[in-house]
């Protein structure tokens, strides 16, 4: 239940976002949830995509620097106090965020965040058992 | 002037070429001597040899070349540049012995899967590479990369060019052909010679030339003749490789710091690249030094703390060696400007006083 996201390593530089996002359009990979996250004269981007040891094979292949990371995707109710429902769980179970980062499914009408734990398998485990509901990759491949 | 039957001119490193004549005399006693150098690594008759050092007024494409095709070597006469090409020749005709530089060895190494060429592939198991200094480690960094022997070249025009000091089999420093080169080490601000075993400024004379004789040439490159001998039996002594030059030492607020001290530094953290670049600019009164490294694109993963950490390490492993706490940017692997001949990885943009 948890997906692969791939992270990029980019330097701050004029059009190297333009750069990846182009090169994904050319192969059309289409995006399904990104984040950028800043250094000084870096960053990386995180990316949902469908296929991304494909997609990760593809980046690498054009020397651009990827690492496949293990995240877990979870519905949140698309209103007030959705995310604190699930955030609750997560610190109940002492469960550690290294970052997340939302993302909207417009068939559901329901959010989507991504979230990045220290132990993401023991972290899938908990939440289920907590009724949160965890995104499968089916169900992330559908939107 | 009738007898001369070449001209070549040096690198230029200290800015202005000079201009050195050969007889057909001299030409030969060089490609004996890079004769010798071949030998003295092992290689011979059998193998294929692809110089990608600069051919025309440069002396380490020609140098090489004559020297291989005495020894008996297939040679592959290609010149720098064109990584693409180069790496499909060597696929092409099973290349085993490369001539090049460090830099570009590293860069070409970077270009093999983005050519679809696996190591797997090739037959190389040498390289001589020379034209600028490089660290011990960065030697060994490219054996590694390249499961191959590196054998440090040294050489400069003003006395013919490679050939002058070459490594044997053993790899434990430079035997300079003495029967051929005076060699001295001196104290680059008395003149002094030094002893045995301490680094200085290298001296030769030349004693075989026709054309453009030298005594006591003094080459600013820094380097100690090593003491004792070599297990393979040479009595011509050694020299260390080239720690730099007398012209290349920086002044970074008023700190003495020699761009290879820096590069011994990088080069030992296995999460640096194959490339860096020194950036000096003037941050009001004070001088600014920027360190630019390129990450090795196995080393990521996927983690901001973990590149911040990173570089907070390579910062204090500088400031640790050089005294000055520098900048460090890091960056993508093959964006830092590459040189197909000799790299020019200091850029100072401090106005000269």
């Amino acid at each position: 239940m948890t997906h692969i996201q791939l992270s990029v390593f980019l330097e701050n530089k004029k059009g190297r976002l333009y750069d990846v996002c182009s090169f994904l359009g050319e192969h059309k990979v289409n995006i399904r949830a990104l984040t950028v996250a800043e250094s000084d004269n870096f960053g990386v981007l995180r990316l949902l995509v469908k296929d991304p040891q494909r997609v990760a094979g593809l980046l690498k292949g054009n020397s651009f620097v990827v690492n496949e990371t293990e995240v877990v995707a979870l519905e949140v109710n698309d209103k007030p106090g959705g995310l604190a429902k699930v955030l609750g769980a997560i610190n109940k179970h002492h469960i550690n965020v290294e970052y997340m980062y939302g993302f909207v499914e417009p068939k559901a009408r329901k959010a989507m965040m991504v979230f990045r734990f220290d132990d993401p398998v023991a972290a899938v485990k908990a939440l289920k058992a907590d009724r949160i509901k965890v995104v499968s990759s089916k169900e992330l491949g559908s939107i | 002037m009738s007898r001369v039957v070449r001209i070549h001119t040096s690198s230029g490193t200290t800015g202005i070429p000079t201009v050195i004549h050969h007889t057909q005399a001299d030409l030969d006693a060089w490609t004996d001597l890079v004769a010798r150098s071949i030998t003295a690594t092992g290689a011979g008759k059998p193998d294929i040899f692809q110089n990608m050092m600069t051919y025309g007024m440069f002396t380490g494409g020609l140098g090489l070349h004559y020297g291989a095709e005495r020894v008996g070597m297939t040679v592959i006469p290609m010149g720098g540049g064109n990584t693409r090409r180069q790496i499909q020749i060597m696929k092409d005709f099973g290349t085993t012995v490369l001539h090049i530089t460090p830099s570009y060895m590293l860069h070409l190494h970077a270009m093999l899967a983005e050519c679809g060429v696996a190591l797997k592939d090739l037959r190389l198991s040498k390289a001589y590479l020379g034209a600028e200094p490089y660290s011990e480690d960065t030697r060994r960094k490219i054996e590694k990369l390249w499961k191959i022997d590196v054998y440090n070249s040294y050489g400069l025009s003003e006395m013919n060019g490679p050939g002058v000091a070459f490594e044997c089999v053993h790899k434990n420093g430079m035997h300079v052909w003495e029967d051929v080169y005076g060699v001295e080490v001196v104290d680059p601000l008395t003149g002094q010679a030094l002893e045995d075993g301490r680094q200085g400024e290298v001296v030769f004379t030349n004693l075989l030339r026709e054309a453009t004789p030298l005594l006591r040439y003094r080459t600013r490159d820094i380097a100690a003749i090593l003491k004792g001998s070599c297990p393979c039996g040479r009595t011509h002594r050694r020299i260390s490789r080239i720690a730099g030059r007398t012209d290349d030492m920086l002044i970074i607020n008023g700190v003495n710091v020699y761009p290879s001290q820096i590069e011994s530094v990088i080069m030992k953290i296995p999460e640096v690249g194959n490339n860096y670049q020194i950036f000096l600019e003037k941050n009001g009164a004070l001088d600014s030094l920027t360190v630019k490294v390129e990450i090795s694109s196995g080393m990521f993963k996927g983690d901001l703390a973990q590149i911040d950490r990173l570089k907070e390490r390579i910062r204090e492993s500088l400031r640790a060696s050089i005294i000055i706490s520098p900048r460090v940017e890091l960056h993508e692997p093959g964006s830092l400007p590459v040189f197909e001949g000799k790299a020019k990885r200091v850029v100072d943009e401090r106005v000269k006083i």
